[in-house]
């Protein structure tokens, strides 16, 4: 068997894996949307000054950002119901939505620190330039400081994203057919294990093909911002 | 003592709360057993991957060439990729050309089980990561303490291992905390390829003893024991190493 014949079997198989990887995106989509709009709550929950609500902020931030991944999703996996009825129609959640839901946790705990770096890393003259023009706590932060920090937040939000989709192959492990739950069955289906390393190596590529422009660009937006 | 404690927890369990692992032997054994192979995981994987971005990051300053663009390659490819893929692709697509050896009774035995397989590609991940640090602590030396090393007769070499290296390792640890906490997250990971490590021991213990909530609570509980001791023991040997006058917020 060539090379050539190697080649042509792995193509064979790649719509299979690629709609598996569809999987893989959707689930880092939504998950980063989830992610980052309870993330922005969170983070500033933990610059708030009543200390009902950043102390809590604190702790969840804490405690999803140091849990693993895998501990998270299996929460999300076992403890979830498996459909919920609202007012009389029952929604069946799918392992893809649950696991989507457990990925949105330690994601948006991550979102909340780079949230609560970002707004701490403007300098204090703008808070007391603010104070001094008759700003209140609230209108400095969301008309002078927040604007200032959403570019600096976009390259580790954008590297988030990276992490949270190289981390969407965990689902399989709770029964997610996604790209490498595909590329075991397509192996399975295979039955050489001379297909093994071509196989895996189609998988990486992938993630790679995905991933790395994605921290290439994040690498050069953190450079445009630094220079300003 | 021993029997105390175990009559309190079979109270407990008898009131809703059922820790096995508290009052069952055998339970309790398959607990330690994936707690230290938790342990150990980091503490060979946290050696390995420090070892292997002092390397990179060696390499990236004092080589321009080929060495370089080596490493550069590398860092690029496992961080770029999920760490389950390239655990897969160690364990079960390199596992398959390793070569096999028989044991006594003639079953076969492969040349590398499915621990040192998770100890190398949790190490070369991590390293990766560990790389970046490293290169970047010691971006953050100032050139001026190259220059005076080399005008007192250093070679570059020796200037670098004896001026940059213990500098740039005082601009790394607040990065590298970061690294082994992730690290220590990421042992789960291991549960894929079937190392009997925490995750996995509690899954079994879980199946078999019917206590899934209980279980994943302790189990959440050590892991942020282990990062926060991990950052601990970090903080403390930053501490240690602290030049007086030298560095942020030095004392």
């Amino acid at each position: 068997m060539g090379d050539a014949n190697v080649l042509a079997r792995v193509l064979d198989w790649m719509p299979f894996v690629l709609t598996g990887f569809g999987l893989n995106v959707l689930m880092s989509l939504l998950a980063i949307a989830i992610g980052t709009a309870v993330g922005t709550f969170l983070g500033l929950g933990q610059l708030s000054q009543p200390l009902i609500i950043a102390v809590p902020s604190r702790l969840a931030t804490q405690l999803f950002r140091n849990a693993p991944w895998l501990v998270l999703l299996f929460y999300c996996i076992f403890l979830m119901p498996y459909q919920v009825g609202i007012g009389g129609s029952v929604i069946v959640l799918p392992s893809w939505l649950r696991a989507t839901i457990g990925f949105s946790f330690p994601v948006a705990a991550n979102f909340s620190e780079i949230v609560r770096g970002a707004v701490n890393s403007v300098p204090r003259g703008q808070w007391e330039a603010a104070e001094a023009l008759g700003y209140g706590r609230q209108s400095t932060l969301f008309r002078i400081i927040l604007p200032q920090c959403v570019t600096r937040m976009i390259p580790p939000w954008m590297n988030l994203y990276a992490l949270l989709l190289t981390a969407t192959p965990l689902s399989v492990i709770v029964g997610v057919e996604e790209a490498l739950g595909r590329t075991q069955a397509a192996v399975q289906a295979l039955s050489d294990s001379r297909m093994l390393i071509p196989m895996y190596l189609a998988l990486l590529a992938m993630f790679f093909i995905y991933a790395w422009p994605i921290n290439r660009l994040s690498l050069m937006l953190e450079r445009r911002f630094r220079t300003k | 003592m021993i029997a105390d404690i175990q009559t309190f927890f079979r109270h407990l369990a008898d009131s809703g709360i059922n820790l096995t692992i508290f009052y069952d032997a055998f339970d309790f054994e398959r607990f330690i057993t994936g707690l230290g192979n938790t342990l150990l995981l980091i503490l060979l994987c946290s050696f390995f991957s420090i070892v292997i971005g002092a390397i990179g990051a060696a390499v990236l300053t004092l080589s321009k060439g080929l060495g370089a663009a080596v490493v550069r390659g590398y860092v690029a490819l496992f961080r770029n990729t999920p760490l389950l893929v390239q655990m897969y692709f160690f364990y079960f697509a390199i596992g398959s050309i390793m070569p096999v050896t028989k044991n006594d009774i003639g079953l076969p035995v492969p040349l590398l089980g499915s621990f040192s397989w998770a100890v190398i590609s949790l190490s070369l991940y991590s390293g990766a990561f560990n790389v970046e640090t490293f290169r970047s602590g010691v971006g953050a030396v100032h050139q001026s303490y190259e220059e005076a090393a080399l005008a007192l007769g250093y070679s570059r070499m020796q200037a670098f291992v004896s001026v940059t290296v213990p500098l740039a390792l005082r601009f790394s640890f607040a990065s590298l905390a970061n690294n082994l906490v992730d690290l220590t997250k990421a042992t789960t990971v291991a549960y894929a390829v079937g190392v009997a490590e925490l995750l996995y021991v509690s899954n079994q213990i879980w199946s078999d003893s019917l206590n899934t909530i209980e279980m994943m609570n302790v189990m959440l509980l050590i892991y942020l024991v282990l990062t926060g001791a991990v950052v601990f023991i970090i903080n403390r040997i930053e501490t240690a190493m602290r030049l007086p006058g030298f560095g942020l917020g030095g004392v």
